[in-house]
């Protein structure tokens, strides 16, 4: 049994919430939660995985070859789009932040009052 | 608190959150060891049941579909919001560039990338529609499709102008076409109902031969529905975040 795959899940969580932590931009910071929830494909992809099994289409292979599983696949599709939705509505916010304060640094925007 | 500080406490609660999180990992049942049964069961029976060789599209629009509403909506909901977030606002008007300096010319998009990207539009809407219209024989579907469709689109702003790509893409009709591809999925659940079915039931013929387009039953349809929106969703959310280029804040 090998735990590779998911120890990477576990360094890409990190990687990205310290970039979160640490960032000084909020485009920058918007990235990096996309860095996070990156780590949630590899989780998913990792968990339905079977060695030596194919992916789940049976249009040039039959219904007994071993697949992997597409429940988890789907979840993935799940989890790119709502990524999408998030930082599109997060990267709006970013620019009326930059037109209200004049500035992209969270550091700055935490002690700013509209 | 200063930004040495914040990273000092990070790397304290970091260091605690990925113990626990490796810890719980580490509990899974291995690469590879992938135990069942949902995965298996749906491999097994998905061909014969929905007559889809894409089992990944059998789930997404047919098993799970009811998830795939709200994951559709989700999308819906975000361009709305981010319409709303970036909506003209007091003391904001639009202009366009050449109202500011009438005497001076835009600078031209270079030939290069003009030739590049026409190239590409075509072959994109192609590949677009492929996508959307073989969720249920490839990997493929109406949420990969879309997003490529609504890639042509933005081929076009580059190529050209931006009111160019306006026109091609006028936010009414777009608005129109989001609202059917978003509606047409509910209602393709709802008209399992008349059948005395529930909800998203793949209430259609389903095809005789497997893995063909027309096989499959609902789940082309709803496949079609999803590519409608999901490229209307992200050409409005291109239009929104473009569109703030052009504005001005202030009275000037």
């Amino acid at each position: 049994m090998t735990y590779f795959p998911f120890i990477v899940v576990a360094w890409i969580l990190a990687v990205g919430l310290y970039g979160i932590v640490t960032s000084r931009h909020l485009v920058h910071q918007i990235i990096c939660l996309i860095v996070v929830q990156s780590s949630t494909y590899v989780l998913l992809l990792g968990v339905g995985y079977v060695t030596g099994a194919v992916a789940p289409y049976y249009w040039d292979i039959t219904v007994h070859t071993p697949a992997v599983d597409p429940v988890v696949q789907a979840l993935a599709l799940t989890d790119v789009v709502v990524e999408a939705a998030v930082t599109a509505l997060l990267c709006s916010v970013a620019i009326q932040a930059h037109k209200r304060f004049g500035t992209l640094d969270p550091q700055e925007l935490a002690t700013m009052r509209g | 608190m200063t930004p040495g500080q914040r990273r000092a406490m990070f790397l304290i609660g970091g260091a605690g959150l990925v113990a626990f999180v490796v810890w719980g990992l580490l509990g899974l049942p291995g690469f590879g060891h992938y135990p069942g049964p949902y995965g298996f069961i749906i491999n097994r029976f998905a061909l014969r049941q929905t007559h889809a060789t894409g089992t990944v599209s059998a789930v997404n629009f047919d098993y799970r579909g009811f998830d795939t509403v709200g994951e559709e909506f989700i999308l819906f909901a975000a361009a709305a919001g981010v319409a709303t977030v970036l909506r003209t606002l007091r003391g904001e008007r639009e202009r366009s560039p050449a109202d500011q300096a009438a005497d001076r010319d835009a600078p031209p998009t270079s030939g290069a990338v003009r030739m590049a990207a026409l190239m590409f539009t075509g072959p994109l809407v192609v590949m677009g529609w492929w996508l959307t219209s073989h969720a249920q024989t490839n990997p493929s579907g109406g949420f990969q499709g879309g997003v490529v469709l609504a890639t042509a689109f933005i081929m076009v702003y580059l190529a050209g102008e931006f009111l160019v790509f306006e026109r091609f893409s006028p936010v009414d009709v777009t608005d129109a076409v989001e609202a059917v591809g978003a509606g047409g999925f509910a209602a393709v659940g709802v008209a399992a109902l008349g059948f005395g079915l529930a909800y998203l039931t793949n209430f259609l013929p389903k095809g005789q031969v497997y893995g063909s387009v027309s096989s499959s039953g609902t789940i082309a349809l709803i496949s079609f529905f999803v590519g409608m929106e999901v490229a209307a969703a992200f050409i409005l959310i291109v239009v929104e975040l473009l569109d703030q280029t052009l504005l001005i804040r202030g009275g000037g």
